[in-house]
């Protein structure tokens, strides 16, 4: 790192990271130059790229767009009417941003699991096997069910109750009834955004064992606000801060490595601040 | 330390504070005086609902539970100074007609009230819409009719889809206000889910959140179809009344009984026998409007 990127803060404005050159192989290649919400910039030139069969950590302060990032990443802002997006999203060399991609199609291959548990009323069994369903599966149902049950480690809690509503379930037995019913269609990627928030630090410690089963088989990104949750499970960290310089809020990406140097030898001094806890 | 020293004794001079009850205190006794008037306010808001339920229950049920309910509830009305006879015409007739008023609101309402909460809910169509279905709600049912006479009495006569039409005008707004507020109680992040597996948007709105907002949309359903069952007004111009069984759907001169207009009908006669159908209509129309209410609260009931 040149010494010209050392930062202070008044010259935030400016800064943008040396990109991260991860050594194996990517799934998504995000090269974020502007997120606007309306005309309020949210977030400006970050480069994160998500490595295959690895937990790639989001962390930083509230307001520094780390969400918003991983949200890009399936086309879930799409739902926000003003969301605008520049730059490039390369999913296995496709840039799902472009005119002719169907975002609904992006989100099967790219699930997500969200901060607040989100069961739909319905069965814990349906609720698994929705995702089955509207993708026209035609199989043993069952044993799917089952299986993603079991990878979400909640089989043996439930198996004498799938037709209980998913909504009586505990919180942290929510969140990984969401977990399972994000992976029973076998999507490449998981993008995660705080999971654990609303959870106890058993169910926690629960979802986060879970998450380091999934990466053999998924690709996981993860928001955390966390940072402990990052050094357990990340396997690379993507550091990012809010500039408050020009009157605005505008994130951007800090620092990104490997989640040991990350923590122990950061390259930026924001980076040194956040994770001693200087500020948050 | 707190400011309080719950550990003092009386000797170090704190006063023991008194905490009991204090009857005859100028605060005590405005709070008793109040509760007792609202006591009474309540039984007093309560006596014309039940003073009409027991002289319903007193006069026209003797017909109802008696030995003849059969008779009752199957049987033409009787002519002049025939003794007997029943309102089974009217009862048919009412059910068809609110069936009929049914499956014209039902569809189009919860299509309207997806439009309302999730399609479009700031669009200036949406807001306009929203307005005049509030102000449908307080629409007087008589113009329901009138304007259903125009379009549709005039030319072909009166029928039973005349009847059902008007009443549906009545329903409607109930239908989209009731089913825009259940479908947009669904909670945003289920939304969320459903669109993060990969949902389109009409999969979104079939399969989580009608689904999802059915309970509080059947309310709204039932409360519209109690609403209407009592309705007599908008039938008076459409269905008019007929002292026979339906025998079609046809919608072109087909005269329909109600129990509202039978109930019109039969009350102003001079004769004893009718009088006392009036008052067993009046019953059975309670009970149905009754039976409607008691399915709304019980489709209400959050279900975990």
């Amino acid at each position: 790192m040149s010494a010209a990127a050392q930062t202070v803060a008044t010259d935030t404005a400016e800064f943008i990271a040396e990109p991260y050159q991860p050594e194996g192989d990517t799934v998504i290649d995000c090269d974020v130059k502007k997120i606007f919400y309306g005309d309020f910039l949210a977030v400006r030139d970050s480069v994160v790229p998500v490595e295959k069969n690895k937990i790639t950590a989001f962390i930083g302060p509230s307001g520094c767009g780390k969400s918003t990032v991983l949200r890009s990443l399936n086309r879930m802002n799409d739902l926000i009417p003003v969301f605008r997006f520049e730059g490039t999203v390369n999913y296995h060399g496709q840039d799902i941003y472009a005119p002719n991609v169907d975002p609904v199609v992006v989100r099967r291959y790219i699930g997500m699991v969200f901060q607040q548990p989100n069961p739909f009323s319905m069965s814990i069994y349906d609720n698994v096997a929705f995702g089955l369903k509207l993708n026209k599966f035609k199989g043993n149902y069952d044993e799917k069910v089952q299986k993603a049950l079991e990878r979400a480690a909640l089989w043996k809690e439930v198996k004498d109750k799938l037709k209980n509503s998913g909504l009586s379930l505990s919180g942290g037995q929510q969140q990984r009834l969401c977990i399972a019913r994000a992976i029973a269609t076998e999507p490449d990627v998981l993008l995660m955004d705080e999971p654990c928030s609303a959870l106890d630090p058993i169910a926690t410690r629960q979802v986060e064992e879970l998450m380091l089963e999934l990466r053999e088989r998924f690709t996981v990104g993860l928001v955390t606000h966390n940072m402990q949750q990052a050094t357990r499970v990340g396997d690379t960290t993507a550091f990012f801060s809010v500039d408050i310089s020009k009157g605005g809020r505008t994130g951007y990406l800090v620092e990104m490595g490997p989640t040991k140097q990350v923590f122990e030898d950061p390259q930026q001094d924001l980076t040194k601040e956040y994770v001693r806890g200087e500020f948050s | 330390m707190s400011d309080v020293d719950l550990t003092a004794t009386a000797d170090e001079g704190l006063v023991r504070p008194n905490l009991q009850r204090q009857m005859f205190e100028g605060r005590a006794i405005k709070n008793n005086l109040l509760t007792v008037l609202t006591w009474i306010i309540a039984i007093l808001a309560a006596i014309p609902l039940i003073s009409v339920i027991y002289m319903l229950l007193m006069r026209g049920g003797t017909r109802l539970f008696g030995a003849g309910f059969v008779e009752v509830l199957t049987a033409l009305p009787p002519a002049g100074f025939e003794m007997g006879g029943g309102i089974g015409p009217a009862i048919v007739g009412t059910l068809t007609m609110v069936a009929i008023a049914t499956l014209i609101s039902v569809p189009f309402g919860i299509m309207a009230a997806i439009y309302l909460a999730i399609l479009g809910p700031t669009s200036k169509l949406a807001t306009i819409s929203r307005f005049l279905a509030k102000v449908l709600t307080g629409f007087p049912s008589i113009l329901a009719g009138v304007f259903v006479y125009a379009v549709m009495v005039v030319n072909f006569g009166y029928s039973p889809w005349a009847g059902g039409i008007a009443l549906s005008v009545l329903m409607l707004p109930t239908v989209v206000l009731a089913a825009e507020e259940a479908i947009a109680q669904v909670p945003q992040r289920m939304k969320d889910a459903a669109f993060g597996i990969g949902c389109t948007r009409t999969q979104v709105i079939w399969k989580v959140v009608l689904p999802t907002g059915l309970p509080g949309i059947l309310t709204g359903v039932m409360l519209a179809i109690a609403g209407a069952a009592g309705e007599s007004a908008p039938l008076l111009f459409t269905a008019l009344f007929s002292n026979y069984y339906i025998e079609s759907l046809s919608a072109a001169n087909n005269p329909t009984a109600s129990l509202s207009i039978l109930i019109y009908n039969f009350s102003g006669m001079p004769f004893e026998n009718q009088i006392e159908l009036a008052w067993t209509a009046s019953l059975v129309l309670v009970l149905i409007v009754l039976v409607f209410n008691i399915l709304a609260r019980l489709f209400g009931q959050p279900k975990v």
